[in-house]
């Protein structure tokens, strides 16, 4: 296909909205690639299909040695992320069984965004169930512009940010509801609504997105003291708490 | 990169100033005996009461440390020579320092302990971070390329909407 407008597609694939734009100009099946990438991921790692690599692996089907690739990758990942969030990241769940979504996600959207760039676009974004990673910039603006949404208000907007080769991600409470738990008592993070996260690429962002608003209001000390990341918290009672460099990316309106 | 400058920082003016405390409290040590909260009995007569607060605790902590420095030192000069620091809890993590003293002052304060933020072992500051901006959440109204939230379809809500759908069709 080829197209000289920047163009964007959306596909509901792992049971979200995963939206690509690419600003260059296409001159490939880049779209098709990358939405087929996606739907591999999740015939691989849904822990909703019988057949996936997860489910078999939690029903004990498969050897740990038998493991794809890709799914040693993530169960290291994993532990990694776990050790590096003093336990509130954790795939394992109250049955013992593993879900790796949280995991998966943001490394997906990454592997899907270093495709793109490998095919020679430079100019682009991915989001995927209101994770985001970015790269280059629209015509016009140096940067995409990326707002927050409001947790209270799902048509509102509450921040506008700048979005430059680099990631964000939104763990929140509204809709997708008690997705979250702390895993280290199984109580249900509703200290705070949401916290977005900004960080080098869309899988740091997102791990370390779902870790802080599984420690309730802590979360927004957690990545403060982590180097690269900025985050924006709102509470239950709307009121927003900003890391201390977070201010470098908001537009003002 | 900055957050790391500001805490050497903090660290640093915090050894400072402990060893201020230190140094002055042979002299704030007979007032606070006396009468707790005597600020008029401080001989820096411009101390405000939170500093003369800041004094007492000082020094009903810095006792025991000081004991020894007490009897080896003079009151107007520190001893030349590095001295190291008693390893403390900050919470998040371990800090020691080492202070190099030349000349009765103060030359170098060198860390041989802070948390490392890209260990794997996290720390998670209980307490509140008071230097952290607040503001309450408002709606605008501003064009955006993209928007982050949480998800709003889920496999869950998918699986459940499929439950119900498969229910409502039986």
């Amino acid at each position: 296909m080829l197209y000289l407008k920047p163009v964007r597609k959306t596909e509901i694939i792992m049971g979200m909205p995963i939206t690509i734009e690419i600003i260059d100009m296409i001159n490939d099946n880049i779209f098709e690639k990358i939405f087929e990438y996606f739907k591999d991921v999740d015939k691989r790692f849904s822990t909703y299909k019988r057949s996936s690599e997860v489910s078999k692996y939690n029903k004990g089907l498969i050897n740990i040695g038998d493991l794809s690739k890709d799914m040693k990758e993530i169960l290291k990942l994993s532990q990694q992320t776990k050790e590096e969030t003093g336990g509130y990241f954790d795939i394992k769940k109250k049955n013992g069984k593993i879900d790796p979504s949280g995991i998966v996600k943001g490394w997906s959207i990454r592997n899907a965004a270093l495709k793109i760039l490998k095919a020679g676009y430079t100019n682009f974004f991915i989001e995927a169930g209101g994770d985001i990673e970015s790269h280059g910039n629209p015509k016009g603006i140096p940067y995409f512009k990326v707002g927050i949404r409001n947790p209270f208000d799902i048509n509102a907007i509450v921040k506008v940010i700048k979005l430059k080769n680099m990631g964000i991600a939104t763990s929140g409470t509204y809709i997708r509801g008690q997705h979250i738990y702390n895993p280290l008592n199984y109580t249900k993070a509703n200290e705070i609504a949401s916290i977005s996260v900004i960080g080098p690429d869309i899988y740091e962002a997102d791990r370390f997105a779902t870790a802080a608003f599984a420690m309730g209001l802590k979360g927004i000390n957690f990545i403060e003291d982590l180097d690269g990341f900025e985050a924006y918290m709102i509470n239950n009672k709307g009121i927003a708490t900003l890391t201390s460099g977070f201010e470098r990316y908001v537009i003002h309106a | 990169m900055r957050k790391f400058i500001i805490g050497i920082a903090v660290a640093g003016i915090f050894v400072v100033y402990s060893i201020g405390i230190r140094h002055q409290r042979p002299v704030i040590a007979k007032p606070a005996s006396l009468a707790k909260g005597s600020g008029s009995a401080s001989p820096a007569g411009s101390a405000t009461s939170s500093a003369s607060s800041g004094s007492n605790t000082g020094s009903s902590t810095s006792t025991n440390g000081s004991q020894t420095n007490a009897a080896t030192t003079t009151n107007s000069h520190y001893k030349d020579g590095t001295f190291t620091g008693s390893v403390a809890d900050a919470y998040y993590g371990q800090v020691q320092v080492a202070v190099t003293i030349n000349g009765g002052k103060v030359t170098n304060v060198k860390f041989l302990q802070y948390p490392n933020t890209h260990s794997t072992s996290v720390y998670i500051n209980q307490q509140a971070m008071p230097y952290l901006k607040q503001e309450a959440i408002q709606s605008q109204n501003s064009n955006v390329q993209i928007i982050s939230g949480a998800t709003f379809t889920s496999q869950a809500f998918i699986q459940s909407l499929s439950n119900a759908l498969s229910k409502a069709s039986a």
